[in-house]
């Protein structure tokens, strides 16, 4: 009953415009901000941080990324993973090259960096589609893991072919390397995400966010309305990459710690982030979120209960928990194509006219 | 019908014609062998309504793509407000001022009939990258600036109820209407419409019909359209071309254009006897 646009009236197109029009919603996302930054860090220990919240946010960054450019733009890819590699080789360079510079610019620069590299990734996508388009990105995520193997100056001639994250802080505290600590792991990681959704739904709600759906849904009109189609896919393709970029540099960076391409950012990483916002929802924020959550919680989730709680061997938890979460794949693709966050938007459809039906 | 050598004329229902806004000069289009458009001129004055018509495959809508940009004539020229066009992309055709609706309705299924609308006016919104990702300045300004303008279309086409309706649950009628609100949402200087009224059933036809009068009169907009219903077409229209395979065989008000034997034969048919 209290979950009602009834009364709360918008008289201006700003009002009507805003990310939230129901008064719930806006408190529910404050409450939500309220914990994730002022109590979540107070509590937080390294397990929670290490199994769940870390790569959650990280993964959700990812997410939003793929999301901009698959979602929104309606180029599928398949080069994620490629292109997080970009972001953690770039953030490795700069990191060590320029150790007095804060970790932050790097983060950020390390994006950046990423975004060019989608850009020239993107450019086959003025001509090809769907999954002609999917295949040449499959081309970028195995060129690039390729290049970070075979030079040896993007690994700084070590000997192993490993990169490892040195030590650098933010205000005196340690952000990366051994002695970086939960909160503070969580926190960067909570602010890097909070900004991208935060610019994200910006871009997504504006004249950019626009063409790039008009691209989606139906290029010849969109060129017919003055859409450039060159500029609209790449724009896309660069902003995803960055965000796909800063995800790779936080996921070596803060989570991973020591990272080796072809294991921490093989074509398995592209298809949990493609994963991740097919079951999220496509062209959705919250989807992004809710994605990321699903595919980083439930297999922890299983394997508490199968490990801890059933005590069974930890190979065969591992191996029933793949079966768990590709059957539940299956089922939600099923019964929601769309994803969460339609299943989330129709439960607030119902609940907005409860207890009447209709 | 008088004086067409200084540009203008007054129609029967006494509405001013001003001078030419487009002028195709002896237009080819061929595909390979084919050729669909042969040695075609006619022109587009300031405020008229001009129909396109003919039988099928006569070569009507690949005239309306060459004039919106998706196709470019072998042969011949396009010159729009006095200059001569070059070979453009239809986007950029789309900046020039030319608006068009497509035979089969060509919106973005996944967005909502505002944000459809708001499409439409994406050439008017110049904010740069930085003020849209942080919404702040020229973005917010102009996203607000643009929904006043588009809620005048609304308005107008009288779908106030379905503007937050995802596009793709609407009725066909609907569907027609929300295509030309986005098309004129941009505030076209000429408006294609490429059989605006196809599948529509005899209410919804009078009711494109009168929108698109009102278009004509209100906002003085320049429509260019191919129907194939005669009753429309002659009802609605100040100047008529008729096409048949590619060529044209008449050129001028409906009421000539039905006394043309040639266009009789084409429509009905010769008899073979």
């Amino acid at each position: 009953m209290i979950y009602r646009e009834a009364g709360d009236f918008k008289t201006g197109y700003r009002a009507d415009g805003q990310t939230f029009p129901i008064r719930l919603d806006r408190w529910g996302y404050y409450a939500a901000l309220a914990v994730a930054f002022g109590i979540i860090p107070f509590v937080i220990n390294n397990y929670w941080a290490n199994a769940v919240l870390v790569p959650f946010l990280i993964y959700a960054i990812a997410a939003l990324g793929l999301n901009i450019l698959t979602g929104y733009a309606g180029q599928v890819s398949l080069g994620t993973g490629g292109f997080m590699a970009v972001g953690a080789y770039a953030v490795y360079k700069l990191m060590t090259s320029f150790p007095e510079v804060s970790i932050l610019i790097h983060i950020l620069l390390a994006g950046g960096i990423t975004a060019a590299v989608g850009v020239l990734f993107g450019l086959p996508s003025l001509r090809i589609k769907g999954f002609y388009l999917a295949v040449a990105t499959l081309a970028a995520q195995f060129f690039l893991v390729w290049l970070f193997n075979k030079v040896p100056w993007f690994y700084n001639y070590s000997a192993s072919g490993q990169i490892n994250a040195p030590t650098r802080t933010v205000m005196d505290i340690a952000v990366t390397g051994p002695t970086a600590s939960a909160p503070a792991k969580y926190l960067v990681c909570l602010v890097f995400a909070f900004a991208l959704a935060w610019l994200a739904r910006n871009l997504t709600r504006g004249s950019l966010g626009r063409k790039w759906m008009a691209i989606r849904d139906m290029d010849i009109a969109a060129e017919i309305i003055g859409v450039d189609p060159l500029r609209a896919k790449l724009s896309a393709f660069a902003v995803s990459s960055f965000f796909i970029g800063i995800a790779g540099a936080l996921l070596f960076a803060v989570y991973l710690g020591a990272a080796e391409v072809g294991e921490a950012f093989g074509i398995n990483k592209s298809f949990l982030v493609l994963f991740m916002i097919i079951i999220g929802g496509l062209g959705s924020i919250f989807g992004s979120f809710a994605g990321a959550a699903f595919l980083v919680v439930l297999p922890v989730l299983l394997k508490n209960v199968f490990v801890g709680g059933m005590g069974w061997p930890t190979d065969l938890a591992a191996h029933i928990e793949l079966m768990i979460v590709g059957l539940l794949i299956m089922v939600f693709l099923i019964v929601e194509p769309h994803g969460l966050a339609r299943l989330w938007s129709l439960a607030k459809e119902k609940l907005r006219l409860w207890p009447f039906p209709h | 019908m008088n004086d067409m050598s200084t540009g203008g004329y007054v129609t029967a229902d006494g509405r001013q014609i001003g001078g030419t806004l487009m002028e195709l000069k002896n237009i080819t289009l061929r595909f390979g062998g084919v050729v669909a458009i042969k040695d075609i001129s006619f022109d587009i004055r300031q405020g008229e309504i001009r129909a396109i018509i003919g039988p099928n495959g006569a070569g009507k809508s690949s005239m309306l793509n060459i004039i919106s940009g998706f196709y470019v004539p072998q042969e011949g020229e396009v010159w729009f407000k006095g200059e001569r066009r070059g070979p453009m992309k239809p986007f950029q055709v789309a900046r020039l001022g030319i608006a068009r609706t497509f035979q089969n309705i060509a919106l973005f299924d996944g967005m909502s009939v505002l944000d459809n609308i708001m499409t439409g006016r994406l050439n008017k919104m110049k904010a740069g990258f930085l003020s849209q990702a942080l919404w702040w300045g020229a973005a917010e300004r102009e996203e607000i600036a643009n929904r006043e303008a588009v809620e005048k279309v609304i308005d107008f086409l009288e779908i106030q109820n379905i503007r937050k309706t995802p596009v793709g649950r609407l009725p066909y009628g609907l569907k027609k209407r929300v295509e030309l609100a986005r098309a004129l949402a941009a505030e076209p200087q000429l408006l294609l419409l490429d059989e605006p009224m196809a599948g529509m059933n005899v209410e919804e036809k009078e009711d494109m019909s009168r929108f698109i009068l009102d278009v004509n009169d209100e906002f003085g907009t320049t429509i260019c359209l191919i129907e194939h219903d005669m009753g429309v077409v002659m009802d609605l229209s100040d100047r008529v071309v008729v096409m048949d395979y590619g060529k044209k065989i008449g050129d001028g008000t409906p009421s000539e254009v039905r006394a043309n034997q040639e266009v009789i034969d084409a429509y009905l048919g010769v008899a073979h006897d």
